[in-house]
């Protein structure tokens, strides 16, 4: 029997979206029509001033490391250590993350260090948005 | 709206604390719950009001007995009690009802009767944090520190030196878990378990629970015990998702709660005898004092290295020994407001002498909710 991988999102009709463009390779978030804000996690209206005329784009996929731990415990999916991160994305929004082809240390993850997305595919469906140091 | 005129009459934890697997969650509430009658000489005939988390108002007055014309569910985290006793305060004003009971009990050690939580894949928990590894509050609530450390330039040494002046505190209760002294260098070579987290900077994980009873304060002076007023309290929550918590360094639910439960009690930092911050993990008291006001931003680590917090020291924070020492089952709020109910009645083991006011902080999910509330044992 092969071992449990991580825990796999299940999309809902307002995150669809999300999930369908990390599977095609692209970062999507929302932006407001009606104040400019840009938000993250996805909802069909905007959490700044309630407007339902919202866009999806394809954000730059460039952000900066924000903070982090480094977890020593067993997950399922996961080979301790790892750091358990959050970026910060040029457009504003946070999102939790995992820093991939990087040494899984406080020395090698450093705060403000500019980072990238990357695609990872878990399943036919799910495609997971993970980031590593930025290149160039 | 001041909340003078409303006061806790009864309060006990469950008899026994720690590893208690004997008894079932919701008989831990139930024993704390009897214990808490007991305390005021009142039975469940007498109460009318039940507020609860976790567990529902619906089960508890069944399991007790209580037919109640007001009930409150409201299940935040470990400071719904804190929210419970505003909302009672509240109740008991507007004549909802006349006698509240607010019970925790959490078998968090033995997890009899506490089936496992699971976070749905469908919930943006489940989408949008599940997938990158956390288990559980070590991994999730400790995540915005290393941000809140690089912007004030604090220290892992610092951060030790909160679970180092806590193990003083509950070397004082013979009910703490933990008792022997440690030292900063014991935090940290203590085992690793989220960087910059290692064991001791995070709670113990234990059996127990607590109510509070309450009721109008013209009556509080017709029961046994010495009624602790409720002088002031708040309330707020933000995310729950630690990730889009709007600020990394700060709590805005703490900066709600606690500046309105100050403004409801009319009183400066300067009146606060007595100080408990829910110590879920070692930075939470830090983020407490910046954003309750006590100290400036980035301020509070030093303050606790200095011992301000210490026993003999100026503000004297987290008496029973906090979650760090004295017991956590998941759910703390209750422990702390049982601490501060002590000391307003001169009771607690780490007695500060002639505190008057004291201030009991409470966070529930990672910074997800806060709850404040202000007690005395002067009748404003």
């Amino acid at each position: 029997m092969p071992e449990p991988g991580r825990a796999l999102p299940q999309p809902t009709p307002e995150t669809q979206h999300f999930w369908e463009g990390t599977k095609a390779g692209e970062l999507r978030l929302q932006r407001c029509d009606a104040c400019a804000k840009v938000y993250f996690p996805p909802r069909p209206f905007c959490p700044g001033c309630a407007s339902r005329q919202v866009s999806v784009f394809k954000a730059s996929g460039k952000g900066v490391l924000y903070s982090y731990v480094i977890h020593h415990r067993p997950v399922p999916g996961f080979k301790p250590p790892y750091a358990i991160a959050v970026v910060q994305l040029e457009e504003g929004p946070r999102m939790m993350t995992n820093i991939v082809e990087c040494a899984q240390t406080p020395e090698a993850l450093q705060l403000d260090m500019p980072v990238e997305v990357v695609f990872e595919a878990q399943t036919d469906t799910i495609t997971l948005p993970l980031f590593r140091p930025a290149k160039g | 709206m001041p909340h003078n005129t409303v006061a806790v009459v009864g309060a006990a934890e469950t008899t026994k604390l720690g590893v208690v697997p004997d008894m079932s969650q919701i008989q831990l509430h139930a024993d704390a719950a009897l214990n808490a009658m007991a305390d005021c000489g009142l039975g469940p005939k007498d109460i009318d009001g039940i507020a609860t988390a976790v567990e529902t108002p619906v089960q508890l007055a069944q399991y007790l007995g209580i037919t109640p014309t007001w009930v409150d569910g409201t299940s935040v985290g470990g400071c719904s009690f804190m929210i419970h006793v505003r909302h009672a305060a509240a109740a008991i004003e507007a004549g909802l009802a006349k006698t509240i009971l607010v019970t925790h009990g959490e078998s968090g050690k033995s997890r009899v009767g506490n089936p496992p939580r699971s976070i749905h894949p469908q919930s943006l928990n489940g989408q949008f944090e599940q997938p990158f590894g956390p288990m559980g509050p070590p991994s999730l609530f400790t995540i915005p520190v290393l941000r809140y450390m690089k912007t004030y330039g604090v220290t892992e040494e610092q951060i030790a030196q909160v679970a180092v002046v806590q193990r003083e505190w509950a070397g004082m209760n013979p009910r703490a878990t933990f008792r022997n002294p440690i030292t900063t260098e014991d935090v940290l070579n203590s085992r690793m378990i989220a960087y910059p987290f290692r064991l001791l900077m995070c709670c113990l994980v234990t059996d127990g629970g607590g109510a509070l009873i309450l009721t109008s304060a013209d009556r509080a002076k017709d029961f046994p015990q010495k009624p602790v007023y409720i002088l002031g309290t708040g309330e707020s929550v933000e995310t729950p998702m630690v990730s889009q918590m709007e600020d990394f360094t700060s709590s805005r639910a703490f900066r709600v709660a606690g500046p309105t439960a100050f403004k409801e009690a009319g009183i400066t930092h300067k009146d606060v005898d007595h100080l408990m911050i829910y110590d879920a993990f070692a930075h939470l008291p830090i983020y407490g004092l910046e954003d309750l006001g006590f100290v400036g931003r980035g301020e509070g680590a030093p303050f606790i290295a200095a011992r301000n917090t210490a026993p003999g020291g100026k503000l004297p924070m987290n008496t029973n020994g906090g979650g760090l020492s004295y017991m956590h089952s998941g759910m703390y709020g209750m422990y702390a407001l049982q601490e501060s109910v002590r000391q307003m009645r001169g009771i607690s083991p780490a007695q500060v002498p002639d505190a008057k006011i004291s201030v009991c902080h409470g966070v529930g999910g990672m910074f997800a909710a806060s709850g404040t509330i202000i007690f005395s044992n002067q009748r404003p």
